[in-house]
């Protein structure tokens, strides 16, 4: 049961990346959104991918690699269920953004980028997210959270 | 063009409210004070009461501190705006403002009258202590249009000035027009606008691009995120005026993936445009046409740097090439390019419209029109504000947001993000333009205003901005790449209470080298937090250096905790917290803190009842 389930989403995904590589063919500059298309089909970039976008580009598989390492938005190792992304912008800083890493890095007993036991959690930090008025502020996934105290972290983690 | 001009004119007659409106601030900052349980509330209470009132959303309004903000507004009545509302706040406020007919005053913050008579008791929008001094260009439809409609944009003036442009002005004239407004980049640097478009003009080519820099990366910074969220139709009218004047078909916008929403309105927008015919071929039936594509950034500070912003539009590891060639002359696939940033193209549609004499109007000799701040840190309240250029440091701190917070005593503002530098006390009634600001040692930057208070060490603050550089340094050039992992190290060892006096020397030396050789603005401008820091906090870095004290009480490594004895019941409430069992005294007794094991956590003073503990 399993294995046929986990073939058959093998299967999805690869024809998902398939159709985005249909999309980009001949596009110029298509490199980059290839890459993040790809990773939103994955949750990372496997290498197998990166080779197939190198060939399919007809590029070398070294510069696919290159652009993959350069941006912090890629990922070559599997991530977990949920991405927090904690605020370390200046704003954040001076009103305890490092208190608050501290505090869910020990809820969750993970260090940064790095990934719960059971997948539920990976935990990033992030320059600046923007949202300064409110800091310090974290996002999971695409949620943003805003005026933390390490005290509002357990009831905000229990929802995902 | 005759279709747009009665099509606005008859979105302005249908503007009018014939029912109650409300509305909820959803932008990025108001989503996440929590703005979607007002939202469930308020529909919650609709329901309930069977309420004819329409509930919309709209962008920022500025009052970050206020987050959620809601307005209400009653046909032929002042649109008013409440702050810091919570669902619970939710069934008192329909039942006063919308059943009874009577605004909160305790709880509005302030009032739009527009046509009507405003209300008693609420300020007025131009005469609030937080938006009298401001002078809203840019901004002006933030938080009181939906950024999503093409209607309310068009019913508000938008595509006046695209109108104005195609129907009767040649791009030499709108270059002209752009120039005597005198408007400078607002991206940082404040090179004339006008100036980079007739370069680009005249550069030799048939393909030519408009690009947008909304790589907005500043720590500290989030103009750019709430003006694209909050009105990007102004961002595409002014890069499409751009277009018309360089001779360009093609547009792109960078914008940092850190802001979905800003993307996600932006793709709407384009949609949107495209199919009215104001973007694309045969825009408002001329023969010009015009492209616009969105690229989402991947994560790199550098790409905020033009050439490096260019290269990673390719599809290539963001790296700055040197310049010249200028993009206005090799820029995008090697063809002529003009860049500028997303603040930047938002003013052009309002001078076309209105005149660079209009715009020139406003601001100092120099420095032309309004800038937009993000006003941040420790003030009281914290922000989205413009103002004229000109203004003081001070009033914008101490007028417009309040001073600072708990009343404490301000240390210095950090203006331009990793690339300015820290302003103290004696700054602070500089006026805010391009020049004050560098020759005081900061830049205009993009706007980031971070206040910093008593309680801010300015050592740790330089270690923080080039921790930030380091990590964001692309590595292609030597000074950039070894010098800021070097000045890293030493700012580290100063804060650890590890520094040497001469230690000073060498940073100040390293700083003058990077900042003369290295290849881009990144590494150009690093150094501006420690020279200026030097500059004005010199005593800070001896204190930690000679005294191994940190007198903002902030480095942890030189802080030292102690119990009170006279205050100390013996509770051992701290011994419990403290995790490094460094904590130690008999039932009832005062205790004591062996230093030797003491890791600095201060979770005993969280704890402690009595304030017995403390921090030097």
């Amino acid at each position: 049961m399993m294995d046929s389930g986990s073939k058959n989403d093998a299967n999805i995904k690869a024809k998902a990346l398939a159709e985005v590589l249909k999309r980009y063919a001949g596009t110029k500059g298509a490199l980059i959104p290839l890459l993040q298309e790809a990773q939103e089909i994955y949750g990372y970039l496997p290498r197998e991918v990166m080779r197939e976008i190198a060939m399919e580009l007809k590029i070398p598989f070294s510069r696919v690699y290159g652009v993959a390492t350069f941006y912090t938005q890629f990922h070559l190792k599997p991530r977990g269920r949920n991405i927090i992304r904690i605020c370390q912008g200046t704003a954040c800083h001076v009103r305890g953004g490092a208190r608050l890493l501290e505090a869910i890095s020990t809820a969750l007993g993970i260090g940064k980028n790095e990934t719960t036991a059971d997948g539920r959690f990976t935990l990033e930090t992030v320059a600046c997210l923007g949202s300064c008025g409110l800091a310090p502020v974290m996002m999971i996934n695409e949620e943003t959270y805003g005026r933390l105290t390490p005290e509002k972290v357990p009831a905000i983690l229990e929802k995902y | 063009m005759q279709d747009l001009k009665e099509w606005r004119e008859t979105l302005q007659r249908h503007r009018r409210v014939d029912r109650p409106v409300i509305t909820v601030g959803m932008s990025t900052c108001g989503q996440a004070a929590g703005g979607d349980r007002v939202i469930a509330a308020l529909e919650e209470v609709r329901a309930r009461l069977g309420l004819q009132v329409d509930i919309r959303q709209t962008s920022c309004i500025g009052m970050c501190y206020a987050e959620p903000i809601v307005e209400i507004t009653l046909p032929g009545k002042p649109r008013v705006f409440y702050g810091d509302v919570t669902p619970e706040r939710v069934p008192g406020l329909i039942e006063k403002h919308l059943v009874q007919g009577e605004p909160v005053s305790e709880w509005a913050l302030i009032q739009v009258p527009g046509e009507a008579a405003p209300y008693e008791g609420i300020p007025v929008i131009t005469q609030s202590t937080y938006y009298g001094r401001q002078v809203r260009v840019v901004t002006s439809r933030l938080g009181l249009t939906d950024p999503e409609s093409l209607e309310e944009y068009v019913a508000t003036g938008g595509y006046e000035a695209l109108e104005k442009v195609l129907g009767q002005m040649t791009p030499e004239q709108v270059i002209e027009e752009i120039k005597i407004s005198g408007l400078r980049g607002r991206g940082g640097a404040g090179f004339p606008t006008g100036m980079k478009w007739s370069f680009t003009r005249q550069a030799p080519g048939d393909k030519k691009y408009v690009v947008c820099n909304a790589d907005e990366g500043d720590p500290g910074a989030f103009m750019d995120r709430s003006v694209l969220e909050g009105d990007p139709f102004s961002v595409i009218e002014g890069m499409t005026i751009a277009a018309y004047a360089i001779g360009a078909d093609e547009g792109y916008i960078y914008c940092r993936a850190e802001y979905p929403l800003a993307i996600k309105r932006l793709k709407m927008a384009i949609a949107a445009a495209e199919e009215k015919g104001l973007l694309g071929r045969n825009i408002l039936g001329t023969s010009f046409n015009f492209d616009l594509h969105i690229k989402a950034g991947a994560g790199a500070f550098v790409c905020g740097e033009e050439t490096a912003l260019l290269a990673s539009i390719e599809g290539k590891r963001g790296m700055p090439r040197v310049r010249p060639p200028f993009p206005a002359q090799q820029g995008l696939w090697g063809k002529p390019t003009n860049i500028n940033n997303v603040e930047t193209y938002a003013n052009v549609p309002f001078i076309i419209k209105n005149d660079g004499q209009w715009f020139a109007s406003m601001g100092t000799e120099k420095s032309k029109g309004t800038k937009v701040f993000c006003l941040t840190g420790k003030v009281k309240k914290t922000g989205l504000i413009e103002v004229p250029m000109g203004i003081t440091l001070r009033e914008i701190i101490f007028d417009i947001a309040g001073g600072i917070q708990d009343d404490r005593q301000f240390k210095a503002v950090q203006i331009g993000g990793p690339s300015g530098g820290c302003l103290p006390e004696d700054r602070l009634d500089l006026p805010v333009d391009y020049d004050s600001l560098n020759r005081a040692g900061a830049i205009m930057g993009s706007g980031g205003m971070v206040v910093m208070d008593e309680n801010t060490c300015m050592v740790d603050v330089a270690r923080f901005f080039l921790d930030f550089t380091q990590t964001e340094s692309c590595g292609k050039c030597t000074p950039c790449r070894e010098g800021t992992k070097r000045m890293l190290e030493i700012l580290t060892r100063i804060c650890e209470g590890k520094g040497k006096m001469e230690d000073l020397d060498t940073l100040e030396t390293l700083a003058r080298v990077v900042k003369n050789t290295a290849l881009c603005g990144l590494g150009q401008t690093c150094p501006n937090p420690i020279l200026s820091t030097l500059q004005y906090f010199r005593h800070e870095y001896e204190a930690h250096i000679k005294d191994k004290r940190c007198p903002a009480h902030s480095c942890q490594a030189l802080l030292i905790f102690t119990i009170d004895a006279e205050k100390c019941t013996g509770c051992g409430a701290c011994t419990r917290a403290c995790p490094a069992g460094a904590i130690s005294g008999e039932k009832k007794q005062p205790h004591q803190i062996d230093p030797a094991l003491c890791i600095k956590c201060g979770s005993c003073m969280e704890k402690c009842k009595y304030g017995a503990i403390s921090r030097l």
